[in-house]
């Protein structure tokens, strides 16, 4: 028993850093129809830049320094993001394939980058105590990191919930998904909230850099990539574009991925979220969510 | 005429390469028959195949996979592990690769062709993705993990053995990449191939003619793959063993990056790309470590001595500015004011 909830909370937390990654790359996708193949760089990004704040100010006692790190990841990788967006997305607006590509690039050259500069070598990250210890809950163990990541990503989903749901911008996003040359028509610059987008996918996904960085307690040149590729079939089998249909799907992935992996062998957890996506698209092609694919 | 004269010309003069002692500075390390030069040579030659059969799918018929690394892996891995593991001869084995590299194409892109576009994209990452996690994972001790493994070369044909024969590998690459170059021209000519672009420039229009894009994509991926993977065989034969490098997700997207900067669609595109992709790859590290390069400050050099770097960027910049690859370059638009000044001339 105390096995199974000590999986479950573990899945949840796997499911919550797919939640924060995946929910950037289906609302860019859901807003423009790009799919940003430089997201997994981005979290590269943040997950270095966590780092590196890290070391320069280790004069620090943790909590500041871990709190100061993580602020510092989170604006660099949204600031990164809006970047990327303004500089090499805009200019080749209406060229989906083009878009793609770019992004394609950008995500090779970047994880080139760190290489050349950092080496190929993981690096540690110092996490406060308190994450690495554990919370008894009906007898399983569990390190405090997955109730924060856990946490983190619900208060991100209700964040941008509310964002979309009660704000000017968001209004103008959500339209915008649903029938972006209407709401062109109507008047509304939708470019800005192009740039707008990517920087939320940014925030995200910099909050995701830095919960990761403390799950896997090292990063690498690889970081993002590896997850990354969850956080694709996460959206993939959520349905593109929808927030909610990305949560499920990042709950269900991570908790198959756990479950597999320790009650079949390890490795096969990986192996089995592919055979889910095989199958979620044989039977409903457009995803959990049915709203675009 | 001049469509079958003039690569029977240059396939001709590449044949003779191994029987020519010119030493090339700068651009070679050692003469052109030396074993160094023909192995770069030879794998140049392989990744033209393998990113023209990629472009098969991406320009022709307009599908962008993520996951024909996993097609090339089945090429490498398959016929390795019946070598090695399994005891069997060289022909069995690549009898069995084939097999393999068929029956997998077809389940794995009728389920892939389910979807389109992005989620295509997507799903055919995913499956690579789980190719990639088995040889990585070494099931049964089959595939060496992460390091890989040699092949028992007891089983290869003995003219490919040794550094030697390095000539008879870089002949049997040339024929590889000839064979793609003839089947994928022959392919995009005959009538599914017209249906492939008809498909690529606007798939609704082909449905409403009363055609099935469906099946006419199947077949564009089976071909495609079939010929990755044969590509595999001829990249293991040459190298002489199983990497996990070329399982993964990235090992696609170099693809992608060949043909975008040679040209989708074209008839050398593709094939240029790859070959100039692999010669920059292996020779802009020595061009990073020469003392021009070590010289210059370190925000410079440092990340010229990752020759992915330089090649995403290059990427990046054929993407914006020649869309169309560098070997159009030629057709490349004129700035507008230019043209305007010469319809200004002309009336």
């Amino acid at each position: 028993m105390s096995t199974f909830v000590l999986l479950t909370i573990t899945g949840l937390g796997l499911g919550a850093m797919y939640f924060l990654i995946a929910s950037g790359l289906s609302l860019i996708y859901g807003l423009m129809g790009v799919l940003n193949f430089a997201h997994g760089a981005f979290l590269t990004i943040g997950a270095y830049a966590f780092w590196f704040t890290e070391t320069k100010l280790d004069s620090l006692s943790i909590w500041p320094r871990f709190l100061l790190a993580a602020v510092v990841a989170i604006v660099v990788t949204t600031a990164f993001s809006a970047l990327v967006e303004l500089v090499m997305i805009r200019p080749l607006y209406g060229r989906h394939i083009e878009q793609v590509l770019v992004t394609v690039g950008l995500a090779l050259a970047i994880t080139a980058l760190v290489t050349a500069i950092w080496g190929n070598d993981a690096r540690v990250i110092a996490a406060p105590k308190w994450l690495g210890e554990t919370t008894t809950v009906v007898g399983a163990h569990i390190p405090n990191d997955r109730w924060t990541e856990i946490g983190t990503a619900v208060l991100v989903l209700f964040g941008l919930e509310a964002f979309l749901k009660r704000t000017r911008y968001g209004l103008i996003i959500r339209a915008g998904v649903e029938n972006r040359a209407m709401v062109t028509a109507l008047g509304i610059d939708v470019r800005k909230a192009f740039t707008l987008v990517f920087a939320i996918g940014g925030l995200a996904v910099g909050i995701a850099a830095v919960l990761s960085s403390v799950y896997f307690s090292t990063v690498d040149p690889q970081h993002g990539t590896a997850l990354v590729i969850f956080a694709f079939i996460v959206v993939v089998i959520g349905g593109l574009g929808s927030l909610r249909g990305t949560a499920m799907a990042a709950i269900v992935v991570g908790l198959v991925q756990q479950y597999a992996n320790y009650y079949a062998s390890s490795g096969l957890g990986d192996l089995s979220v592919v055979l889910l996506l095989g199958l979620v698209l044989l039977v409903r092609p457009r995803g959990l969510s049915g709203s675009f694919a | 005429m001049r469509r079958v004269v003039i690569p029977l010309a240059i396939l001709v003069a590449l044949a003779f390469v191994p029987k020519l002692a010119i030493d090339l500075p700068y651009v070679f390390k050692g003469p052109l028959n030396t074993p160094g030069t023909l192995q770069l040579l030879a794998l140049c030659l392989v990744f033209g195949g393998l990113a023209l059969s990629y472009d098969l799918l991406f320009g022709f018929t307009g599908l962008m996979s993520f996951g024909h690394a996993l097609y090339f892996a089945i090429g490498v891995y398959v016929a390795a592990i019946a070598m090695t593991r399994w005891h069997w001869g060289f022909w069995p084995s690549v009898g069995a690769t084939a097999l393999v590299g068929f029956v997998l194409a077809v389940l794995l892109g009728a389920v892939s062709l389910r979807v389109a576009g992005i989620a295509f994209a997507m799903v055919t990452l995913a499956f690579a993705q789980a190719g990639s996690i088995l040889a990585f994972k070494n099931p049964y001790k089959w595939t060496g993990g992460e390091e890989g493994f040699g092949v028992d070369y007891h089983k290869l044909p003995p003219w490919t053995v040794g550094i030697l024969n390095t000539s008879h590998l870089y002949w049997i690459a040339l024929a590889y990449a000839a064979s793609v170059f003839v089947i994928v021209q022959w392919a995009v000519s005959s009538s599914p191939g017209h249906v492939w672009q008809a498909i690529r420039e606007n798939e609704l229009r082909v449905q409403v003619l009363g055609l099935r894009p469906y099946v006419y994509k199947l077949m564009s991926f089976v071909l495609a793959s079939m010929l990755a993977t044969a590509g595999g065989v001829v990249y293991l034969l040459l190298l002489g063993g199983a990497t996990t490098e070329v399982t993964t997700a990235s090992f696609t997207l170099t693809l992608l990056l060949m043909v975008v900067i040679g040209g989708t669609g074209t008839r050398w595109g593709a094939m240029i790309g790859g070959v100039l992709y692999v010669y920059a790859d292996h020779r802009l590290g020595d061009f990073a470590s020469s003392s021009a390069v070590s010289s210059l400050p370190s925000f410079i050099s440092t990340p010229l001595q990752q020759p992915l770097f330089i090649l995403g960027v290059l990427f990046i910049l054929v993407v914006f500015f020649v869309p169309r690859g560098l070997t159009q370059i030629h057709r490349v638009r004129r700035p507008k004011t230019l043209q305007r000044l010469q319809e200004a001339l002309s009336r």
